[in-house]
């Protein structure tokens, strides 16, 4: 089995005045990982890269990067480099000068700072503009600066600080694209922090889910996304509909639930269950229909559609049980006429199988 | 329709107003007409304050006078060398206001500006008494030039650092903390980023609050009269002194060189503090 290029051992950094931003946290990275830190602001994860890269330290626990414990390196003697979320693209250098700069300091040779600036500004399609100063440059530009520059330096880590947040849709688009093959160019271990859910799960290769200043789940994006691990998990990533159910009985695997607002039906689970448990179902594992839908075990409820959302390629669609439940439910308009053939104000079943549902217990 | 407005009538159009602008003209020649008269009467041919024809004559006279030439070099000086220290300080003292938490750091902070509000005469004279009492404003008259103006450097360094400290903590409150640790991150150490990233982003601000300090020092009279000693004299007390003993063209010919040379210092701080260069 292959080492983990950083591995990090319950670590924890509390502030004075007791704010705890990360709390008891081990995470093991692999060589060559897309990894990304995901949560809401405030969750830690800002706080917990800045300790991997040697900019806060930690106040308990242990960071080994390489196989080394670096907790307490300074930034500059550690094989990270960071893509900072402002580029932090020096004001007064010009373009080849910013990329040069970390080999510049480090006692580089003049030529081999030229021919290596050349090879990074290649890599991030900047040559041409290696004579501009930043404040001639779009955002875009800048940050391809802050990559090049860290990358020249050859990490065995790439930090990445909410790298596309200050960009615009388009260009955000493009540059995840550019950051995966990057990424598979070059070789090496990139963590990225972030808030945004779609950029976590189309780039990265694994995922920790951060939740107040601890770890709420490390998997890869379709494990997240199709079985997360509590609430927390299912409900941040993606959308869900979350279903409060009482276990009625239990026999073995099958649990039989009571779903508020939905029904009694059984659920095949290995988990361990008391009497209280959510059910979590994705809107797009949701069907309408109009007449009473036939099937062994499906679940079905009688509902009105109260809203429908056009998004061109699907619809979402807001809709009231009987007994009060809002439910989403996501439909592929895969036909030219008619869209979602739903309107406002409709009585339709809506029916799912408990297989595409997931019991939550945590 | 609306009835037309005529020029002048809109509600932004104050200033086609005829009145507003005699207001702006008189203002204007109240203020600078005695300073123009100044000048171009240093262009004049005799002292009398008639116009008798144009000479560059008053210049070569003022250039030949010792007197005015030793206080002007004294003045010059003074200004170079209290500039010099004062920036030193005054950078340290922003770096350490902005950079630092300290106890009392407040408190540390109004004090600092003191020396800008305080009436200049209130400072000439304890600067004076201090003087006197350590026997500086005795003991350094028989110093070898220029040591024997070391009471005037000291007190220029004294009223000048807080006006640069001032105006370098403006420009550092603009700083972008993540451009440190961007260069710590790139391998360099505290010193390597000190001189690499601050100082050229600190270098605006200390041309501006550099040469705001070599005109303050430059022009400045009371607070150099109190704490020089028989013999240090520099340029405005010795005009001083000159005009007490009546009116001589010279006079106003070193005057309007000592208005062009802050005049341009003055334009070139206000164009070096212009919020164009932005370190984001």
């Amino acid at each position: 089995m292959t080492e983990p290029i950083i591995s990090i051992r319950n670590v924890a950094k509390r502030f004075a005045g007791g704010v705890t931003a990360v709390d008891n946290i081990s995470i093991d990275i692999m060589p060559n990982e897309f990894f990304a830190l995901l949560g809401p602001s405030g969750c830690g994860k800002t706080t917990l890269l800045r300790m991997i890269s040697g900019l806060e330290t930690p106040t308990e626990g242990q960071i080994f990067i390489g196989g080394e414990d670096m907790a307490f390196t300074p930034p500059n003697k550690r094989p990270t480099n960071m893509v900072f979320q402002s580029y932090a693209v020096f004001p007064h250098m010009t373009v080849e000068q910013n990329v040069g700069y970390g080999l510049k300091v480090t006692g580089v040779a003049p030529a081999e700072i030229k021919t290596r600036t050349a090879e990074a500004l290649e890599m991030v399609k900047l040559s041409h503009l290696a004579l501009r100063k930043p404040d001639q440059m779009s955002g875009g530009q800048r940050q391809r600066v802050a990559l090049a520059r860290a990358l020249v330096k050859r990490p065995k880590v790439l930090l990445l600080d909410e790298p596309l947040s200050a960009l615009d849709a388009k260009l955000r688009d493009d540059m995840r694209m550019e950051l995966t093959r990057l990424q598979e160019t070059v070789g090496i271990t990139f963590i990225i922090v972030t808030h945004d859910q779609d950029e976590a799960l189309s780039m990265a290769s694994r995922i920790a889910v951060m939740d107040k200043g601890a770890v709420a789940q490390i998997a890869t994006p379709a494990e997240l996304y199709e079985q997360p691990r509590n609430r927390f998990v299912a409900d941040f990533i993606g959308k869900v509909n979350l279903l409060d159910a009482a276990i009625v009985k239990q026999k073995g695997e099958t649990k039989t639930c009571d779903a508020k607002g939905i029904g009694k039906f059984d659920m095949l689970t290995d988990k361990a269950c008391s009497n209280e448990a959510t059910i979590a179902v994705r809107p797009e594992k949701l069907k309408l229909s109009t007449s009473e839908p036939k099937g062994a075990g499906l679940v079905k409820v009688k509902a009105t559609i109260r809203d429908v959302a056009y998004y061109g390629d699907t619809s979402h669609i807001i809709a009231d049980t009987v007994e009060g439940k809002e439910l989403e439910i996501n439909v592929q308009n895969d036909s030219r006429t008619g869209g979602a053939g739903v309107e406002r104000g409709q009585k339709m079943w809506v029916h799912f199988n408990p297989h595409d549902a997931l019991l939550l217990t945590e | 329709m609306s009835k037309q407005l005529k020029p002048g009538q809109g509600p932004l159009d104050y200033a086609r107003r005829p009145w507003i602008m005699t207001l702006f003209a008189g203002v204007l020649v109240f203020l600078y007409a005695p300073i123009a008269s100044l000048i171009a009467f240093s262009f004049n041919v005799d002292k009398s304050g008639v116009w008798h024809g144009f000479t560059f004559m008053n210049y070569v006279k003022a250039w030949h006078n010792e007197a005015i030439f030793y206080a002007l070099s004294n003045s010059i000086t003074i200004a170079i060398l209290s500039t010099i220290f004062s920036t030193i300080f005054g950078a340290m003292t922003a770096l350490a206001l902005w950079r630092f938490k300290f106890p009392f750091k407040n408190a540390y902070e109004g004090f600092m500006t003191l020396p800008i509000v305080v009436p200049e005469i209130c400072m000439g004279i304890s600067l004076a008494m201090f003087f006197s009492y350590t026997g500086m404003m005795a003991g350094v008259r028989d110093w070898l030039w220029p040591f024997n103006l070391i009471n005037i450097i000291f007190a220029h360094i004294a009223f000048c650092f807080p006006f640069v400290a001032v105006v370098v903590r403006a420009r550092l409150q603009g700083f972008n903390r993540q451009l440190e640790e961007a260069s710590k991150d790139l391998g360099a150490t505290e010193t390597q980023t000190f001189m690499n990233v601050l100082v050229p982003f600190m270098v605006p601000s200390l041309v501006a609050g550099g040469l705001l300090a070599f005109t303050l020092s430059l022009d400045d009279f009371v607070i150099t009269l109190f704490s020089s000693g028989p013999g240090s004299v520099t340029f405005p007390v010795k005009i001083y002194g000159m005009v007490k003993r009546g009116v001589d063209m010279q006079i106003n010919a070193a005057s309007t060189i000592l208005i062009v040379i802050t005049l341009a210092a003055t334009l070139l701080a206000m164009k070096l503090q212009a919020p164009n260069k932005s370190g984001h």
